[in-house]
C-alpha cells in the first residue's frame, strides 16, 4: 500500500483542485499544517472523493477524508449538510455514485452493511434507533450477535452506566431519551469495534444529559477506540474533537485541528460566509455567544475533555 | 347443549386455524409481507403428505416428521431467491409475485394431479374415533389432538422468539432493519429462516386439515389463505396468542352460523371478521389501534 | 395539441410543454378507424370470431380496470370478482323483472358503482397486503351471500331470461356491439380521467403520498373514486358476461380466476400505462386459444410469465415497446422541450406512467 501524500503544500494544492466547486470564501485550510503531530500514517478509515446523491439531490460532492487510529474526528455542520448522509454512506445503508470507501487498507464501497459492522465499522444511529420491543439486554445481546474479540461486554456497558443493570429487564420504548443514546452506544461497544460512528448523539437530549454522555467518551476512546462523530454542536464537537471537519451543502468548508481554528473560522466554515480575515477591522463581530457560545479549547486555555482529565465545568 | 357442541367444536377448530394463521402472521410481522400463496403452501404439504404416506405407508400422524423439514427448507429456498427479489421491488411487487405463485401452484396441482378431493385420513388408531359428553356433544380425539398440536406450537415459538438467538433476532429485524444490519445482522437470512418456521407451521396445518377433511387445489385459498387471515385480523397482528384467539372466534362464529342453518357456516365467519374490520380494526388483543 | 409558452424571464427562449413526443392527432384517427373496422365485424366474420371477440372485450376491460386500480393508484385488488358477479346478477335480476338484458347493462354498471361505496367504505383504511386479502374476503362474502337467494338461482344460478324468440345470429351480433361499446367506453373513460386531474392526483400519491396529501390533494378521495369506477366498470363486464353466457352461475361469475385473469393480463400488458392492458388481453386470448384443451396451462404459463414481468420488466410489454420505440398511443404524459433539445429526445415527461424525473425503483408503493 502506497504511503499516503505528505501533508504538505502538494497535498494542500492537491485538494484545491479538487474542491474547485468549492466557494473560495467558505474554504479554509490549513496552510502547511504538520504531516501528522502525531496522527499516525496510515489511515484508518479514509473517504476519497465520495459523491452521494438521493435521488436527484446531491448531498456530498466529492467529500474527503482520513481517520486515524486513536483520533476522535468530529464532523459538523448545518442541517441539511450532508453529515448523517455521510456516515450512513460509510456503514453501507446508502450508495454512493462515485468514490471510495477504504478501512483498514482494504475498499469496502461493495461490501454489505452488516459486513462492514462484523469488520469493526459500527455505528450509533441518530435517533437512536433501538429495538423497541427488545428489553435493555435484548439489545446490548443483539449488539454483541457478532461481536469481534474486544474488551467490551455487556458487564462492561453495564459499570460504564450505572443505571442500566437495575433497568435491564425493562423495553426500550420506556426509557428516556438519554437512556435510549446510553443504550444505543452499548449496544454498538460490545459489538467491539474499531471505528465507533457516532450520529447526532446529542438531538432531542437536555444538555445536563448531552454532557454526560459525552463524558463517558474518556473510557471509551481508553479501550483503543476511534471515533468518528457528527454534531450539530458545535461546541460539544470541539471540546471532544482531535480533528475536525466542517461540511456546507455537501461539501468540505474547514478542516483540521480545533486548536488551530478560531471561531470566526468556523462560523464562516459553518454558515458559508464571506472571509472577514482573522480578526481584523473587516471581520464580523463574534461573540462568544456567536455560535452558541463556542470556545475553542486552544484559545481558551483549556485542554480537551478526552485527555483524560475529568469533565470541567461548562464553558461560556 | 347443542349450542354448546357447536361452540366446543369452534373453539376446537380454534387450533386449525391458528396453526394456518401464525405463519402468516410472522411473516407479516417480520417482513411486512402477506403472502397470498400462504394457504396453498398449506396444501402442497398435504399433497406432499400424501405422496409420502403412498410410498412408505407411514401413519398419517408421522408424515409430519417428513413433511415440515422439506417444507421448512423449501421455504428458506424460495424466500433467499424469489420472495427477497420482490421484497427489493416493493410492496406491490411482492404482493403481485405471491398472488402469481398462488395461481400457478394452484392450476399446477390441477394439472398434473387432478381436481378430485383427498384426505389423508387418519389411519385407524383411536384418534379416528370421538367421545362423548353428555347426548348432544361429541368430540373427536383428532380435533382435540390438533388443538394440542396448535397450542404446543404456539408455545414453542414463543419460546424460540422469545429466548432463542435467533428468536431475538427476528424481533429485532422486525422492529427494525437497518439497525439490526449495523449490528452485523444479515436480515435476508433472518427472513430466510422466518420463511422456514412460515412454511413449517403451515405444512403442519395442511397436514392436520388433511387428516381432519378433505383437500383439493383450490382448498388453498377457498378456505386457508382466508381463515388464516380472518383468525389474524380478528386476533390482532403481533400477538400470537392472539391468532389463537382469532382462530377460535372465528370457529366459534362458524359453528353457532352452522347451527343456525348449516350453509351459513363460512359466510357467519366472514361476517364477524368484517364486525372486528369495521369495530376494532386492530383485533382482539392488541393494545392500540394502529395505523 | 401543443402549447407554447413563452418563458417570461428570457423572451427570446422558448419553452414548449407538449403532449406527446410526435403530433399524435393520428392516433386518434387511427382509434377511430379501428372502432369503425369493430363494428363492422358482424358482417364480416364468422359468429364464432365474434364470440372470442366478446371474451376478449371482457377480459380488455376488466383489464384496463385492473390497471387502474393497481397501476395508477396502488391499489391491489383481489376481490374485483365480487363486481364481475354484481354487474351479472344485476342483469339478471332486471331480466327476471322485465327489462331487457341490454337495457339493464346501463343500471347493471350503475349498480355496481353504487355497491362499491360501502365496500370502500369497510376497507379503504386497509394497506397493500391487507387491503389485497380483505378484497377477497369481502368477493366471497359478497357471493355467499347472493346464494342465500333462490329465487335468482341459489347456488346453482339461473339462465338468463328476455332472449326467448331471438335470432341467434342477431342475439350474438348485438351481444358484440354490447362488448364492444363497453370496451370503448371504459377505454376512453380511463384515458380522459388519466389525462386530466385524477391522473395528476394519483402520480402525486404514487411519488409522495405524503407530499401530495400536504399540497392538498385529495388522496382519499381520489383512491375512492378509482374504486368506484373500476367497480362500475368490472360490473360492466359482468353484465356482457351474463349475456354473452346466456346463463348466471354463481361459482362462475364469482370466480377469482376472474381477477387472476385481469390481473395478469395488466402486468403482462404494463402495470400503469394505459396502452398495456390492450396488449396483455391479446396475450391472453393468444394464450387460451392455443392451450385450450390442456385446461389449465394456460393459466399456470400466464403466471408465470406475469412473475417474471413483475420482477423483470415492471412495466411490461408496452414498457418495454416504449421503451425503444416512444410511443404513445394515449399519451397522458408531458414533453418538456427547451431549445437545446429541440430535434432530440424531449428532456423528460411527467404524468401517470411517464418516466419522468425523480426515483422510480418500485415506484412508492415500495
Amino acid at each position: 500500500m502506497t504511503e499516503p501524500k505528505a501533508r504538505g503544500d502538494a497535498w494542500t494544492e492537491e485538494r484545491g483542485a479538487r474542491n474547485e466547486r468549492t466557494s473560495d470564501e467558505g474554504r479554509r485550510r490549513l496552510e502547511g499544517a504538520p504531516e501528522a503531530s502525531g496522527r499516525g500514517s496510515t489511515p484508518l478509515l479514509e473517504v476519497r472523493d465520495l459523491t452521494v446523491h438521493h435521488g436527484q439531490l446531491r448531498a456530498l460532492d466529492r467529500v474527503s477524508l482520513r481517520v486515524f487510529p486513536g483520533e476522535v474526528y468530529a464532523i459538523i455542520g448545518a442541517n441539511g449538510a450532508g453529515k448523517s448522509t455521510l456516515l450512513r454512506t460509510i456503514v453501507g445503508l446508502h450508495r454512493p455514485t462515485e468514490g471510495a470507501i477504504v478501512y483498514e487498507g482494504k475498499d469496502m464501497t461493495r461490501v454489505r452493511p452488516e459486513r462492514r459492522a462484523t469488520g469493526g465499522i459500527v455505528m450509533v444511529p441518530e435517533g437512536r434507533r433501538l429495538f423497541g420491543s427488545l428489553t435493555v439486554e435484548e439489545n446490548l445481546q443483539i449488539g454483541a450477535t457478532y461481536a469481534r474479540p474486544g474488551p467490551w461486554t455487556i458487564e462492561r456497558v453495564y459499570e460504564l452506566f450505572g443505571w442500566m443493570r437495575e433497568r435491564r429487564t425493562q423495553r426500550t420504548e420506556q426509557l428516556s431519551g438519554g437512556e435510549q443514546q446510553s443504550v444505543a452506544i452499548g449496544r454498538a461497544l460490545v459489538a467491539n469495534p474499531r471505528v465507533l460512528l457516532l450520529d447526532e448523539l446529542s438531538l432531542g437530549l437536555a444538555p445536563i444529559v448531552v454532557q454526560r454522555i459525552y463524558a463517558m467518551m474518556s473510557q471509551i476512546l481508553a479501550s483503543g477506540l476511534t471515533v468518528l462523530l457528527v454534531e450539530q454542536d458545535v461546541s460539544q464537537a470541539l471540546r471532544v474533537a482531535s480533528h475536525l471537519q466542517c461540511l456546507l451543502e455537501g461539501h468540505t468548508t474547514l478542516e483540521g485541528r480545533p486548536s488551530d481554528v478560531t471561531p470566526e473560522q468556523v462560523e464562516a466554515a459553518y454558515f458559508g460566509l464571506a472571509p472577514g480575515g482573522n480578526g481584523g477591522a473587516g471581520s464580523p463581530p463574534v461573540s462568544r455567544g456567536g455560535l452558541g457560545g463556542i470556545a475553542p479549547p486552544g484559545q481558551a486555555g483549556s485542554q480537551p475533555l478526552w485527555s483524560g482529565s475529568t469533565p470541567s465545568s461548562r464553558e461560556s | 347443549m347443542v349450542w354448546v357442541n357447536a361452540i366446543i367444536q369452534g373453539i376446537l377448530t380454534g387450533g386449525l386455524y391458528a396453526l394456518f394463521a401464525c405463519g402468516l402472521s410472522l411473516m407479516f410481522g417480520v417482513m411486512k409481507v402477506v403472502n397470498l400463496a400462504h394457504g396453498d403452501l398449506a396444501i402442497i404439504g398435504a399433497y406432499i403428505a400424501l405422496g409420502v404416506i403412498t410410498i412408505t405407508h407411514i401413519p398419517a400422524l408421522w408424515s409430519f416428521l417428513i413433511v415440515v423439514p422439506i417444507m421448512a427448507v423449501l421455504g428458506y429456498a424460495m424466500q433467499r431467491t424469489l420472495i427477497q427479489s420482490s421484497l427489493d421491488r416493493g410492496a406491490l411487487t411482492t404482493l403481485l409475485v405471491t398472488f402469481g405463485l398462488s395461481v400457478v401452484i394452484e392450476n399446477a396441482l390441477l394439472q398434473f394431479l387432478n381436481a378430485d378431493s383427498h384426505s389423508l385420513g387418519a389411519g385407524s388408531s383411536i384418534i379416528t374415533k370421538s367421545f362423548s359428553i353428555g347426548s348432544q356433544i361429541q368430540i373427536a380425539y383428532l380435533l382435540v389432538l390438533i388443538f394440542v398440536v396448535a397450542v404446543v406450537v404456539l408455545l414453542g415459538l414463543q419460546y424460540f422468539l422469545s429466548a432463542s438467538r435467533y428468536g431475538r433476532m427476528i424481533r429485532a429485524v422486525a422492529d427494525d432493519r437497518e439497525a439490526a444490519q449495523m449490528s452485523g445482522i444479515d436480515y435476508r437470512h433472518v427472513f430466510g429462516i422466518a420463511a422456514a418456521i412460515a412454511f413449517g407451521t403451515v405444512a403442519l396445518g395442511g397436514i392436520a386439515y388433511g387428516m381432519y377433511s378433505q383437500f383439493a387445489p383450490t382448498t388453498g385459498t377457498d378456505t386457508i389463505l382466508l381463515f388464516a387471515f380472518a383468525a389474524v385480523v380478528i386476533g390482532g397482528l403481533g400477538s400470537l396468542w392472539g391468532t389463537l384467539l382469532g382462530g377460535v372466534v372465528l370457529g366459534v362464529a362458524q359453528q353457532i352460523g352452522a347451527q343456525i342453518n348449516l350453509s351459513y357456516e363460512v359466510l357467519a365467519g366472514y361476517l364477524v371478521f368484517l364486525a372486528v374490520l369495521v369495530l376494532r380494526p386492530q383485533g382482539l388483543t392488541a393494545r392500540k389501534a394502529q395505523s | 395539441m401543443s402549447v407554447v409558452t413563452d418563458s417570461q424571464a428570457r423572451s427570446e427562449e422558448k419553452i414548449r410543454v407538449t403532449r406527446s413526443r410526435r403530433n399524435v392527432a393520428w392516433t386518434g384517427i387511427g382509434a377511430l378507424v379501428v372502432v369503425v373496422v369493430l363494428a363492422l365485424f358482424p358482417y364480416i366474420v364468422y359468429s364464432g370470431t365474434t364470440t372470442i371477440m366478446v371474451q376478449a372485450f371482457i377480459v380488455l376491460t376488466l383489464a384496463c380496470m385492473w390497471n387502474l386500480l393497481a397501476g395508477y393508484a396502488g391499489l391491489v385488488s383481489v376481490g374485483q370478482q365480487a363486481f364481475v358477479g354484481l354487474g351479472a346478477y344485476f342483469v339478471l335480476i332486471l331480466a327476471i323483472n322485465g327489462i331487457a338484458p341490454f337495457a339493464a347493462l346501463p343500471f347493471a354498471v350503475v349498480g355496481s358503482g353504487v355497491a362499491a361505496l360501502p365496500m370502500w367504505w369497510l376497507v379503504a383504511r386497509l394497506r397493500s397486503g391487507y387491503f389485497a386479502i380483505a378484497t377477497w374476503v369481502l368477493a366471497a362474502t359478497v357471493m355467499l351471500i347472493i346464494e342465500r337467494f333462490s329465487s335468482i338461482g341459489g347456488g346453482t344460478g339461473l339462465p338468463l331470461p328476455g332472449f326467448t324468440g331471438w335470432d341467434p345470429t342477431l342475439l350474438t351480433a348485438y351481444t358484440y356491439w354490447a362488448g364492444l361499446a363497453v370496451t370503448v367506453v371504459a377505454l376512453a373513460s380511463t384515458y380522459l380521467l388519466l389525462r386530466g386531474r385524477l391522473g395528476l392526483v394519483l402520480t402525486a400519491i404514487r411519488d409522495d403520498e405524503v407530499a401530495a396529501r400536504s399540497s392538498g390533494a385529495r388522496v382519499g378521495l381520489a383512491r375512492m373514486l378509482v374504486f368506484v369506477i373500476a367497480g362500475a366498470g368490472c360490473g360492466a363486464a359482468g353484465a356482457v358476461l351474463a349475456i354473452s353466457q346466456l346463463q348466471v352461475q354463481p361459482a362462475a361469475v364469482f370466480s377469482v380466476q376472474w381477477t387472476a385473469i385481469m390481473a395478469f393480463a395488466a402486468i403482462i400488458g404494463g402495470l400503469g400505462t394505459i396502452e398495456g392492458p390492450i396488449l396483455g388481453t391479446i396475450v391472453y386470448m393468444v394464450l387460451q386459444q392455443t392451450l385450450q384443451s390442456y385446461n389449465a396451462w394456460y393459466l399456470i404459463i400466464l403466471g408465470l410469465v406475469a412473475i417474471a414481468v413483475a420482477l423483470f420488466a415492471r412495466r411490461g410489454l408496452w414498457g418495454l415497446i416504449d421503451d425503444h420505440l416512444h410511443i404513445r398511443l394515449f399519451p397522458v404524459g408531458y414533453w418538456l422541450w427547451t431549445p437545446e433539445s429541440t430535434g432530440r429526445r424531449g428532456l423528460g415527461r411527467r404524468g401517470p406512467g411517464g418516466r419522468g424525473i425523480g426515483p422510480r425503483r418500485g415506484g412508492k408503493h415500495g
